[in-house]
């Protein structure tokens, strides 16, 4: 069990149910560690999956100062990633938020101890159900509009003085501009309504700038839809139908995940 | 990374156990995940203190997502549960920042709508400011 590491501490990437007849794929941690179940003694089949973390990289100012490297976090969030979503596959998973670090085995039960209602209860509620997610952004048309409004009049600037007419094209613009990004929230929040009738629980997260979703347009909506596994076919459905009817909107589908945005509630 | 596409009802898979392979993550990005695994997820303090609140990671974080709050507010979508990394010492930071962006054309606007009002007073019977708002 012992790591190669110097100084050899535990990353937890979830809890998952023993119960589920755990048979780990073989898939690299964070650093390519090799990942392994951890068992939480007096948590009935409650297991941890683990790895060894060198704590000269992973240990507390290591990682205060790592994690400010952008490359490195994106690097340790999808290997953090890679092992949820491949345990996810085996069965029900309780995700760890990203730098769950131990000293040891030891301590990690000691961490975990007295928490096995909360966490049999969030298992439960997260059993054979599984998370999706929507992202809405204003529809291109919207842009059109703001760029009708730019066009150039070029007989009318004459006369009107370029300075003034310069005013009101930039005015215009930046009304229609924010007139489609108005219809597009509230389309959002109109299909976020809708789609909470075909799921267990919702959540909306904060929308992402366009840096982090890599898209121009505004994003309006960015909600996590927790799905009875056997929805999923009908939810997806839903979103293509809203993205359909609302052309002021434009729908993402994007999933299945972890539950990530649903084990906080009881844990 | 790919951007992500209206899936399909028949690509819709109907949750991990019966997904025929881990193709999932072929339509997930890094801003996704990056937004998933650091702010959700089971919270069991460790040893290893690092409050992800409270380290300078933050200025990531507002790089990649406080950018988008103010135009949010402005189009009244606000409407998110409460985000602790958007306490109110990040929302001050955000707004410390020098505005990109979205503050950046408002701020443009506020400008405009001045100097619009300013050439109109100047005109005979046009100095009645009928800006909205």
């Amino acid at each position: 069990m012992m790591s190669a590491a110097d100084r050899p501490g535990i990353w937890v990437y979830a809890l998952v149910d023993a119960g589920d007849d755990l048979t780990l794929p073989t898939v690299a941690g964070v650093a390519g560690a090799p990942v392994r179940t951890a068992p939480l003694r007096g948590h009935g089949s409650l297991t941890a999956v683990v790895s060894d973390a060198d704590l000269a990289e992973f240990g507390e100012d290591a990682l205060r100062s790592n994690l400010e490297d952008l490359d490195w976090l994106a690097a340790v969030a999808q290997a953090h990633h890679g092992v949820i979503e491949a345990v996810a596959h085996l069965g029900t998973v309780l995700p760890m938020r990203l730098a769950t670090v131990y000293a040891s085995e030891a301590s990690m039960r000691a961490a975990v101890a007295g928490r096995e209602p909360g966490l049999r209860a969030a298992m439960d509620r997260l059993r054979s159900r599984t998370e999706w997610g929507v992202k809405g952004y204003v529809a291109p048309a919207g842009e059109t509009a703001a760029a009708r409004a730019t066009t150039p009049q070029v007989a009318d600037d004459a006369a009107a003085g370029s300075g003034m007419a310069y005013l009101r094209r930039r005015r215009d613009a930046l009304s229609a501009q924010r007139e489609s990004w108005q219809g597009a929230a509230d389309g959002a929040r109109a299909a976020h309504a809708e789609l909470g009738r075909h799921c267990a629980a919702s959540r909306l997260h904060p929308p992402q700038s366009p840096q982090l979703s890599g898209r121009k347009e505004a994003m309006v909506l960015n909600g996590a839809y927790l799905l009875d596994n056997d929805r999923a076919a009908e939810f997806s459905a839903a979103v293509a139908a809203l993205n359909d009817s609302d052309p002021r909107l434009r729908l993402e589908l994007t999933g299945p995940w972890p539950p990530y945005s649903f084990t906080a509630q009881d844990a | 990374m790919r951007g992500n596409v209206i899936q399909s009802d028949s690509m819709a898979a109907q949750g991990y156990s019966s997904s025929a392979s881990s193709s999932g993550s072929s339509t997930t990005n890094l801003g996704d995940i990056l937004e998933r695994v650091l702010d959700k997820g089971l919270v069991i303090a460790g040893d290893i203190q690092v409050n992800l609140l409270d380290i300078e990671l933050l200025t990531i974080k507002l790089r990649l997502v406080i950018a988008s709050l103010d135009t949010a507010r402005q189009v009244g979508i606000d409407w998110w549960e409460e985000d602790p990394w958007l306490s109110a010492s990040a929302t001050r930071r955000a707004r410390a920042r020098d505005g990109d962006g979205d503050s950046e054309l408002e701020e443009e606007n506020r400008r405009l709508r001045a100097k619009v009002r300013e050439l109109e007073s100047g005109q005979p019977g046009k100095s009645r400011d009928d800006e909205r708002g």
